[in-house]
């Protein structure tokens, strides 16, 4: 029986052996990414496109979902076979990676070409930068704190459109009255606490930001005006449907685009779901930041290069990354993406009237935003979001309880 | 001697060891050790004592899921068992068609948690699912929320498990009721008692080890819910249908949270044991004594 | 011995009584509830978008549409490789048939052990592997991806396959050490006397009269195999990826546009083999059941 049972390892082995054996050639490249959607299908086509037209070989490992796909990358990073390029989000997700020197430092070639030069806005440099040295590339910047306007729902309910979250609810119950639902909402834990953030920053402002996210600073997450974002938050509830929970964005998307519902607050990527339906910024639909002083975000993706025992790789990895700062490449990627490139020298030719709005804002450092997930690891932006999302869906939830559960994750040291 | 006796079944039984031993066994210390530490997206031994566990003891969430898996626990076991037991006596009464409905009441089984999730994601959707239809029958009075209901949503997933796992422990109760003897089913009604009385009060109790299998071969899968709730809910509303071994999950994958995420599975692994302890005590030392006596 | 456990008691009674009738309601009720999400994934499957969202879920589609069935199959893209689930289909046969194999193999020759060949300390690691049924293999993710890197087959076949026969082996080792448990002692001291050894009696007296244990074992672990998701995702390597994983490529977007009847084919195109595995030998699964493979 036990010979039986080897005797079957062996005669699996070889079809695992066909399958590494074809990953032995010259300059090949194995990416993880989760751009598995059409658009983001669209551009990371690009990347390859332009891989493989230097002559090389573009071994795609596509995994639904964030969390899979890095998840599969640490697995494969812990159990010896790491792929040749991994995709994160500009955020400290992959800090740990380079504390235990698992990344490969990008530092010759990005001196070489001068990237602390032309990276803009500098903040990604902080982002890939540990110790002098660069670990990864970013490669796209979106940001999230946009507000969508269906034009045509505001001029039927004869309210004017908002400019500031305040205004917003002010308008709403006319909105609501008219038959429409105010405020589109996706309920998944991301979508809220995004939602949060917008109203955070927009009443708030960005210093506010700063020091609740940024210091961890006790007294100002203390002093009342975080309570009072947390009331705002709650008072948006009242013009969200039903149907929320656990509702896609790009279906919350949907039901502005089609007039069933006037506002959603959503990142820029929103605007490709109107370019679909045909609808024309500024004349169907209106993007707007909300906030008397207008800020944008930096969230976007970055690539990282896991360290190999074979110094061929370390070659590929620098070309790689080499390849993806280049700015051809990255106005044929980020025009797919519908995102702005990581550097000013780029054609945006193509890019509509909102996306001219946040190619503008980053040129201003003062509109800059950090997100908490750019000071803070993941573990801390999840257990924060737990709390809001769990606010937003129970109302027995109070604001005061929520208040200490928050400080709670503050000083956690997380 | 030792050696040569039954030495074909200690060879025979040596991965088994190996395996209890270092995967098992293994994984269980090692988790134990890293709960110790505060390793976030890879293992690293930096001590930090019991403070994964104050940590997961202070958060509301792991409250949520300790509830949850509860009301899971006893709502999909009890619903597994009770309507098991009534198809399983339903197909007996020597009805036409019986493999059919069978196979009918069997076939959830064959699907995979995942699509089980969706299917009735989409079933209980209240935008276009069954919802919708009553609305567009003209009942609009009906009302099914569940899954945006964060009360309720917890029932949903036990609606869809137990869908999923009936079929199954309806084919145990059947093997049970069918190794019944003629001649108590003849002296029964001889005696004049009622069918539904005999089927609750001397059958029900005749099949006992089939519903103690039953029963375990459940409970072993309700510790482990994950993937149905994924693809049901996701955890949502809010996190209120988010589980144990989802909180684990979570922490391991997306949350760069290995500390915690041991802590939280040394924690499921230590109830799993109390709960199973008495039951695994009884199965194997006294029912072994028992039979040698 | 199998066939005569399974059948009803007796003839069909002649007449319908309204009691008989009444319970063919119902049984036919619940048949329709157990029915009813394979029938919703069957029509949506075969309607277009528009329909899905404006129409009624309990309706057969208006226009039969055939878009969803070829793209779930062959078109579906996940990243810019687009060939739906069929590369999956051939890679869970490649990873379920030998690790069946292997765990029922393994279950059977443990059970087989533990039942006539108790020696010392035997019952002791069966409780320790008992309790593996109950850990939440969550907790033996890391560990084990240690151990398989160490054995140079992590994110392999031999890799998943391993895994699977791990994770496989208390539930099978306990039904077949409780089948194995019920059988007639005397025949293996029959065989014994004979001058049968532990292998000689496995393959001559016990393999023989296993079929019906077998049976369940094998449906038992197809369908387990074929639907895990987590651990081929983990532990089998890019090349490898089951079914399961494509499947939740294409139905679990995030940023991307949800067409349902895509997924609905999906679903029902991965779930194709166990179901078929249970609609063909369902049979022999409950009669497999009848006849002892499963005891308390």
């Amino acid at each position: 029986m036990k010979k039986f049972i080897s005797i079957l390892f062996y005669l699996t082995l070889p079809l695992s052996f066909i399958s590494v054996s074809k990953a032995g050639g010259h300059m090949e490249a194995e990416v993880i990414h989760w751009w598995t959607s059409g658009g983001e299908q669209a551009a990371i086509t690009k990347f390859a496109e332009a891989w493989e037209d230097m002559g090389n070989t573009w071994i795609d490992t596509a995994i639904t979902g964030g969390e899979n796909a890095r998840g599969t990358t640490v697995n494969r990073i812990i159990g010896g076979n790491p792929p040749t390029a991994a995709q994160f989000n500009i955020s400290k997700q992959f800090v740990d990676l380079v504390e235990q020197g698992q990344l490969q430092s990008l530092e010759e070639v990005a001196s070489a070409e001068g990237w602390r030069d032309f990276i803009y806005p500098k903040a990604l440099i902080e982002t890939c930068e540990f110790e002098g040295e660069f670990y990864c590339v970013p490669v796209n910047i979106h940001s999230s704190q946009w507000m969508w306007i269906n034009k045509e729902v505001f001029a039927k309910a004869g309210v004017p459109e908002p400019n500031t979250i305040q205004e917003f609810i002010n308008v709403a119950p006319a909105i609501q009255d008219a038959g429409f639902i105010p405020l589109a909402l996706g309920g998944q834990p991301w979508q809220e606490s995004l939602m949060f953030d917008v109203v955070l920053s927009s009443t708030l402002g960005r210093d506010y930001s700063r020091q609740v996210y940024g210091d961890k600073d006790v007294s100002a997450f203390r002093d009342g005006r975080y309570e009072l974002a947390l009331q705002t938050f709650r008072d948006l509830n009242k013009f969200v449907d039903e149907g929320a929970p656990g509702r896609l964005w790009n279906d919350a998307t949907a039901m502005v685009v089609e007039g069933k519902a006037a506002v959603q607050i959503m990142g820029d990527w929103a605007r490709g779901e109107f370019a679909v339906a045909g609808k024309v910024a500024k004349e169907d639909y209106n993007c707007v930041i909300p906030g008397e002083e207008k800020y944008v975000g930096l969230g976007g993706d970055v690539f990282v290069f896991p360290k190999s025992s074979d110094p061929k790789v370390k070659e590929v990895q620098l070309k790689m990354a080499s390849m993806m700062v280049n700015p051809t490449v990255q106005a044929k990627f980020n025009n797919a993406k519908g995102s702005l490139p990581m550097r000013l020298d780029v054609d945006t030719a193509a890019a509509d009237a909102c996306m001219k709005m946040g190619l503008e804002l980053i040129k201003n450092p003062d509109a800059l935003l950090k997100d908490s997930d750019d000071y803070n690891s993941p573990a801390f932006v999840n257990a924060w979001d737990d709390v809001l999302t769990e606010f937003r869906n129970d109302s027995g939830y109070s604001v005061a309880d929520a208040m200490d559960d928050l400080e709670n994750v503050l000083t956690s040291g997380l | 001697m030792f050696f040569k006796r039954n030495l074909g079944a200690k060879i025979a039984l040596l991965p088994m060891i190996i395996i209890s031993l270092t995967v098992f066994v293994g994984c269980i210390i090692y988790s134990f050790v890293y709960s110790l530490t505060n390793s976030k997206l890879i293992p690293v031994f930096n001590y930090v004592g019991f403070d994964q566990y104050e940590r997961l003891f202070k958060t509301r969430k792991w409250d949520v899921a300790v509830e949850n898996i509860f009301i899971y626990g006893i709502v999909f076991t009890i619903g597994c068992l009770v309507i098991g037991f009534l198809l399983a006596v339903l197909i007996d009464q020597k009805i036409r068609a019986e493999s059919l409905f069978r196979t009918i009441f069997l076939y959830p089984y064959a699907m995979s948690f995942v699509v089980t999730g969706l299917v009735w994601k989409w079933v209980l959707n209240p935008t276009f699912g069954i919802e919708h239809s009553m609305h567009l029958w003209g009942f609009t009075w009906f009302e099914l929320d569940w899954l945006v209901n964060r009360d309720l949503a917890i029932y949903a997933v036990c609606i869809a498990a137990v869908w999923q796992g009936a079929g199954f422990v309806m084919v145990l109760m059947l093997a049970g009721l069918r190794g019944i003897d003629e001649d108590i089913w003849k002296s029964l009604s001889i005696e004049g008692i009622p069918k539904w009385k005999s089927y609750i009060f001397v059958i029900l109790p005749m099949i006992r080890p089939m519903v103690i299998t039953s029963l375990v071969l459940i409970a072993a899968g309700v510790v482990k819910v994950y993937d149905l709730i994924l693809a049901l809910t996701s955890g949502g509303p809010g996190y209120s249908t988010t589980t144990p071994a989802m909180y684990v999950m979570e922490n391991f994958f997306s949350r760069a949270n290995l500390g915690q995420a041991f802590a939280a599975s040394i924690i499921m692994f230590i109830s799993v044991v109390c709960i199973l302890a008495p039951w695994a005590y009884y199965e194997f030392y006294f029912r072994n004594r028992e039979a040698k006596v | 011995m199998i066939s005569n456990t399974i059948e009803a008691r007796g003839p069909r009674p002649k007449h319908l009584s309204i009691g008989r009738i009444g319970m063919y309601c119902f049984i036919v009720m619940c048949a329709l509830f157990f029915l009813m999400p394979l029938y919703v994934m069957l029509v949506t499957s075969f309607k277009d978008m528009d329909e899905i969202r404006s129409g009624n879920l309990l309706y057969i589609p208006k226009s039969l549409s055939f878009y969803a069935w070829p793209k779930a199959w062959g078109e579906a893209c996940t990243g810019f490789v687009c060939e739906g689930l069929k590369p999956g289909l051939v890679n869970s046969l490649k990873i379920t048939i030998p690790s069946v194999i292997v765990s029922v193999s393994l279950g059977a020759i443990n059970g087989y052990a533990l039942a006539f060949w108790r020696f010392k300390g035997a019952y002791f690691f069966f409780g320790l592997c008992l309790f593996g049924a109950f850990i939440p293999y969550q907790v033996m993710v890391y560990p084990l991806l240690k151990i398989e890197s160490a054995l140079g087959i992590y994110s392999s076949l031999p890799g998943i396959i391993l895994v699977h026969t791990i994770f496989g082996m208390p539930i099978l080792t306990l039904i077949f050490r409780n089948f194995y448990a019920s059988l007639p002692i005397d025949l293996f001291k029959a065989a014994r006397i004979d001058g049968g050894n532990f292998l000689k009696i496995f393959f001559y007296v016990i393999i023989p009269m296993s079929t019906p244990i077998t049976i369940v074992a094998v449906i038992l672990q197809v369908t387990g195999i074929w639907n895990d998701f987590l651990l081929g995702l983990i532990f089998a390597g890019r090349d490898n990826q089951p079914m399961t994983v494509q499947l939740n490529n294409i139905v679990q977007v995030d940023y991307g546009v949800a067409e349902y009847n895509v997924d609905m084919a999906a679903t029902i195109l991965t779930s194709m083999i166990p179901l078929a595995v249970y609609f063909v030998s369902g049979r022999w699964f409950v009669r497999g059941i009848a006849a002892g493979a499963i005891k308390g």
